[in-house]
């Protein structure tokens, strides 16, 4: 079956999911590609968007057009050369109309699952919840004639065992995302040995297509992007408890979202991106991993009683921060959780007393948004870590210690086969989560 | 066309070209509208002249606000920018990006008809209304419509690119794209000194450097990238077009204007392909035909005003003008000749790509700022005049060179 014919009929599993609503968009944008080349167009073109959750689809489909009117102003030049055959479409406006039209057309919306029985790929990102997956898959594979392959967005359950489980024999692999699908870069590739050679390449031309940035990563739960995430976050939380010696809980929590924030030069803070996430989702991926950890515990009591407390961030549908052991107004952290106090105690309450203990900020230590559009960001991030190892300031001393945990988890993540080598662990923090600089350097050592 | 008796131009008024690069434009967020730019432009000029009672007629160049902004009918609005207009005669013309200069022409007309002794000439156009992938397809309607399946997404930057492409074929690409950033970099120098351009924040270090940027025809043209284009512009300028009754009117001294001594309009066939692409023809035979009728020649010339929708426009103005031989304006360009310092200084408020392209002000926008350099009204952005070479010169450019204006200006004293 060649490139083409295996997007002839594709699923998207959870499509109105947050992942799944992007790898809608990008699923059908490449079906739409395959289907305006010339040699197609006698050829039929499917995309299933599978959700159970009915209410969710009209949202999805206005989404989905949204994003599609925004890829076409931005390709009218190539579109105009697709349509121009079409002597009816004559405007930019005409033709950006016309494709349009033309995606929306590949697109249906359902709840049920037999929409899938005549895929020939299918795209899974339903919860994180293995069985689930393994029931769906195995459903599927049972119904489907056309032994379709099964590309799960999976962040951390392994790949073979759910082969194995579904009894797919070898068509499955990981193809996984990082959200927002439609923006981030990086799609982390997990095969299993019994893929067939065809799948993989279909897999790296697909991505290519899609125009993602490739990191292969083995097949050891929660591969390389949450293989580092999450120890990362245990790291946070686990620093910020031992803090509670000198401080209250929502003090130290603070104080290590500005170190993992500020100090690191990083997008946001280590419980501003648990928050982004979700505080159930990491702790779920957690209990996900844990089983395969052999010599360590994944696991949070702090964020067993934040769940426990109903306090789970993640995001509102319309893409606004919920409230986690943070709350936020405009997207900004504004009050820190006190699980004691089972209330937000404002930022401003705290700050400067925190902010004192901490000392202040070597001049070098840029923000993360000027360090990264900076040409020589790699020079300047030595130097700002240089200066830091300098001070004696507790907060320069955390940060150190900080990047060090961040480096040997990158480096952990190559001896224990997860990562082929260390730059692979950078692409995915650089690509996958915007750090401005590899957690594998040479600054802290 | 030579004058037939004297003609003079007063009270020049710019708003800002608004647009990407100026700080208070917010694409998310309202803007002013038409109403807002020929208001605060023709009050400008009104005030200059000691109000609307003095003006016997009114004219208004305008491209394209039946689908910018939805809006045609646009005489009618002067009556809104002072009572005391009202009831006046008043016209809109249109020819493209030339629309500012036939607004020019049909009121020296007038004034030279003995209709009127005082005409207000009002440029406008209020084009962030739609995306520039949408904008493009309504700029295109300078062109021929039956061509326009075949043009490109952005079918104008796509018919200069394509000159540019015969021009590097012809005169060599490496020098030509040299000429195109030394021409982005004088622009935006110069629009650093004026504050109403759209460049007038712009602090980009290497202007030269920036503007090399290879194009990038998957999204772009295949031979110019965005520094080379006039970015999409909101703005309005007006100017009064005075006989010489027409200036005691106002109570204004010849010092105070600057004298029209010579004109050349011209419109060649619309369906007609260029017959040479490196050369714009229409621009050089209403050049010819305005220099002849202010009886001097391009050697003559102060400064020009030139239209350089595209950095490509530029070079290729500076042939059709004769300053340099075919193939040779690149370097002039480049050998500093038309630099604010240089032999003949060109746009020196920043032209089309610096100062700013709201398409039907453009040709008034040029009026305004050669009035300003002989007048010694141009601030920060005022050049020295010699006196033995006291001429001034317009290009204002419709479509692929469909419809030209040119006008020779003389510094009254």
């Amino acid at each position: 079956m060649e490139y083409s014919e295996r997007l002839s009929n594709v699923s998207v599993l959870g499509a109105a999911g947050k992942m799944g609503s992007g790898i809608l968009l990008l699923s059908a944008l490449e079906v739409a590609d395959q289907m305006l080349k010339p040699e197609n167009k006698d050829k039929h073109f499917v995309v299933n968007a599978v959700d159970v959750t009915s209410s969710a689809l009209p949202g999805l489909m206005k989404y989905i057009r949204t994003q599609v009117l925004k890829a076409a102003e931005k390709k009218t030049v190539q579109l105009r050369k697709l349509y121009a055959g079409r002597k009816d479409l004559i405007e930019n406006s005409d033709i950006i109309g016309a494709y349009i039209e033309d995606v929306m057309g590949i697109i249906r919306p359902g709840t049920r699952i037999e929409a899938t029985y005549d895929s020939t790929l299918i795209f899974e990102a339903v919860s994180e919840n293995a069985g689930l997956k393994v029931r769906l898959f195995r459903q599927i594979n049972e119904n489907n004639p056309n032994k379709p392959w099964f590309f799960t967005n999976t962040s951390s359950v392994p790949i073979g065992g759910l082969d194995k489980e579904a009894g797919l024999e070898g068509r499955i692999l990981g193809f996984h995302f990082y959200n927002p699908p439609a923006v981030q870069k990086l799609v982390e590739l997990i095969t299993i040995d019994s893929n067939s050679s065809g799948m993989k390449e279909f897999a790296l031309q697909l991505a290519k297509n899609m125009r993602k940035v490739v990191v292969p990563s083995n097949d050891i739960a929660g591969f390389i992007g949450n293989g580092h995430f999450m120890r990362d976050a245990l790291y946070g939380i686990d620093q910020a408890t031992a803090l509670t010696r000198e401080m209250p809980l929502h003090e130290a929590i603070y104080t290590i979202n500005r170190i993992s924030q500020d100090f690191l030069m990083r997008p946001m803070g280590i419980f501003q991106l648990i928050d982004y996430v979700g505080v159930d989702v990491v702790r779920f991926i957690m209990n996900v991993m844990n089983p395969y950890m052999a010599d360590e515990n994944l696991h949070s009591p702090l964020l067993d009683q934040l769940f426990e407390l109903g306090v789970k961030g993640g995001q509102y549908a319309d893409g606004s921060q919920k409230d986690g052991f943070l709350k936020y107004e405009k997207g900004k952290p504004v009050a820190v959780y006190s699980p004691e106090k089972g209330d937000y105690i404002p930022v401003p309450d705290f700050a400067h007393s925190v902010d004192t203990w901490l000392g202040s900020l070597p001049e070098s230590v840029l923000s993360w948004k000027n360090l990264v559009k900076a040409p020589d960001k790699e020079v300047l991030a030595a130097k700002a870590f240089s200066d830091l190892k300098a001070l004696q300031a507790k907060g320069a001393v955390m940060a150190v210690q900080y990047a060090r945990r961040s480096r040997e988890i990158g480096m952990k993540l190559v001896s224990d086969g997860v990562a082929v080598k260390a730059e692979d662990v950078n692409t995915v923090l650089l690509t996958g989560f915007f750090h401005a600089y590899g957690p594998v350097n040479d600054f802290v050592v | 066309m030579k004058p037939s008796k004297k003609i003079f131009m007063i009270a020049g008024y710019n708003t800002i070209s608004m647009g990407t690069g100026r700080k208070e434009f917010n694409p998310r967020k309202e803007r002013p509208g038409l109403e807002h730019y020929i208001s605060e432009a023709g009050q400008g000029t009104l005030r200059q002249i000691g109000g609307g009672e003095h003006v016997d007629e009114g004219v208004v160049g305008n491209f394209m606000a039946s689908r910018f902004n939805k809006q045609a009918h646009l005489g009618a609005f002067l009556g809104m920018i002072d009572p005391s207009l009202r009831l006046k005669p008043a016209t809109r013309v249109e020819g493209a990006c030339a629309s500012g200069g036939l607004a020019l022409v049909t009121g020296i007309k007038s004034a030279l008809a003995g209709s009127a002794e005082v005409v207000l000439a009002l440029g406008v156009e209020v084009q962030n209304t739609v995306k520039a992938i949408y904008g493009a397809d309504i700029l295109a309607g300078a062109g021929w419509f039956q061509r326009r399946k075949e043009g490109h997404a952005y079918f104008f930057p796509g018919q200069f690119s394509d000159r540019a492409g015969v021009y590097f074929e012809k005169y060599g690409r490496e020098k030509s794209r040299k000429a195109f950033a030394r021409w982005y970099r004088n622009a935006v120098e110069n629009a650093r000194l004026c504050p109403t351009a759209q460049e007038f924040e712009n602090k980009t270090a290497d202007l030269e450097a920036i503007a090399l940027t290879e194009p990038n025809p998957k999204s772009f043209t295949d031979h110019l990238n965005v520094f080379d284009c006039s970015k999409v512009s909101d703005g309005a300028s007006a100017i009064a077009i005075v006989t010489e009754e027409g200036l005691n009117r106002c109570g204004l001294a010849l010092k105070d204007a600057v004298e029209v001594v010579g004109i050349g309009h011209a419109a060649d066939d619309l369906t007609a392909l260029p017959s040479d692409p490196t050369r714009l023809d229409t621009v050089a035979h209403a050049v010819k035909i305005a220099l002849e009728s202010a009886g001097i020649t391009a050697s003559d010339l102060a400064t020009v005003e030139t239209h350089d929708c595209f950095t490509i426009a530029g070079i290729l103005g500076v042939e059709a003008i004769g300053l340099a031989p075919q193939g040779k304006g690149a370097d002039f360009v480049l050998e500093g000749h038309t630099a604010r310092d240089g032999k003949i200084p060109f746009n020196t408020t920043g032209g089309l790509i610096g100062w700013g392209h709201p398409t039907g002000a453009t040709g008034v926008h040029q009026a305004v700022t050669i009035w300003e350099q002989f007048t010694g009204k141009a601030g920060d952005a005022q050049i020295r005049i010699p006196a033995d070479r006291p001429y001034g010169l317009t290009i204002n450019m419709g479509g692929d060179d469909r419809t030209v204006v040119a006008i020779v200006y003389k510094k009254t004293v």
